[in-house]
């Protein structure tokens, strides 16, 4: 009886360490990631399966139901939400241009004439233009400063 | 003579809520966490005011679980999860960092907002790709992926995306649309199969 116990006190604290080691990763992953959309990578994924271990642990190592069904429902949530959060964070932040272009490979997203080359006024002050010679003129040329065409 | 149409909508919209209703009342039993006949009644009661109170649109068409499928799909699922779980993980703590990464567009095959929802959800709970757009005319996924070197691994990631979207529809699809998987993408009919309202 004692050995069993034994077994599953050692599984139980190897899928708490997998796990708390998975949600470290995705904390040092928003250190040392490039920009919003790579880090909402480490920020939400490693951490689904890091939370998914952890609960699966604490329910080995915890005692009855009760305890069992609420991790449950816990690891039900984080699945269904984390994705959701993932994607409207990313989505805001590519439409507000907040993306390292210089280390996308592709970017299929923005096709043909990117009607975000210039400067909309809804963009944060750090975004910088798709193309800044083109922005400049172009707003020179809405001031009055510049001849049309 | 008003109060008899009436009386046919709420019946009508309370047997679209059901699924949702059961889906409540077992959160609230869980949360609970023990069986009593009080938690149930209670839960009922709970569930019926937040169905009535704040109403959302019913899912249109359901789903057809097939067994077969859906094993495949949650086994794969697992597998992808933890080894794009290590691999993101390995990146993180390297010393040299990530890698490049892209963002590519998928044209789907299939055409409803249910399976739709299944597929993005899935390929976004997977480390390494994250959906930032949907295209629901068009059909098409936008998605940033990680660790990505070079074309050849952009095109290994649209299989992978197509692969996912195959699993899921044979796991959850009508046969209209496990049908429409033989089209290739974007030669498939528009309005096949289609079930949006």
């Amino acid at each position: 009886m004692s050995e069993i116990e034994g077994v599953r006190d050692v599984v139980a604290v190897g899928l708490l360490l997998a796990g708390s080691f998975l949600c470290l990763t995705a904390g040092l992953g928003l250190v040392r990631f490039h920009d919003v959309l790579t880090r909402m990578h480490a920020g939400t994924k490693p951490q689904v399966l890091g939370i998914l271990l952890i609960m699966v642990g604490g329910a080995i190592r915890l005692e009855g139901w009760s305890a069992t069904w609420m991790l449950l429902l816990v690891a039900v949530f984080q699945m269904l939400t984390a994705p959701v959060s993932a994607h409207m964070v990313s989505r805001v932040a590519y439409r507000r241009r907040h993306v390292r272009r210089d280390l996308l490979l592709v970017d299929e997203l923005r096709t043909g004439e990117a009607s975000d080359r210039l400067y909309r006024g809804d963009e944060p002050a750090d975004a910088p233009p798709e193309d800044p010679a083109r922005a400049l003129v172009e707003s020179r040329r809405e001031d009055g400063d510049l001849p049309p065409g | 003579m008003s109060a008899e149409p009436r009386r046919e909508g709420l019946l009508h919209q309370l047997r679209h809520q059901i699924p949702l209703m059961a889906w409540l009342v077992l959160v609230w039993m869980l949360l609970w966490g023990t069986w009593s006949w009080a938690n149930l009644i209670s839960g009922s009661l709970l569930a019926l005011a937040v169905t009535v109170l704040l109403p959302l649109p019913p899912v249109i068409g359901g789903t057809r679980v097939h067994p077969m499928g859906l094993l495949v799909y949650v086994s794969y699922f697992a597998m992808d999860l933890v080894r794009s779980a290590a691999l993101v993980a390995w990146q993180t703590i390297r010393p040299q960092g990530i890698g490049n990464s892209a963002i590519i567009r998928v044209q789907l095959r299939t055409d409803s907002d249910l399976l739709l929802t299944i597929v993005a959800e899935s390929l976004t709970l997977v480390p390494g790709s994250v959906v930032i757009d949907m295209d629901r005319e068009q059909r098409t996924l936008s998605l940033h992926v990680l660790h990505v070197r070079d074309m050849a691994d952009v095109e290994a990631r649209r299989a992978a995306v197509l692969a996912e979207e195959e699993r899921v529809v044979r796991a959850f699809g009508s046969p209209d649309e496990i049908a429409a998987l033989a089209h290739p993408p974007g030669a498939a009919p528009a309005g096949t199969g289609r079930r949006t309202p």
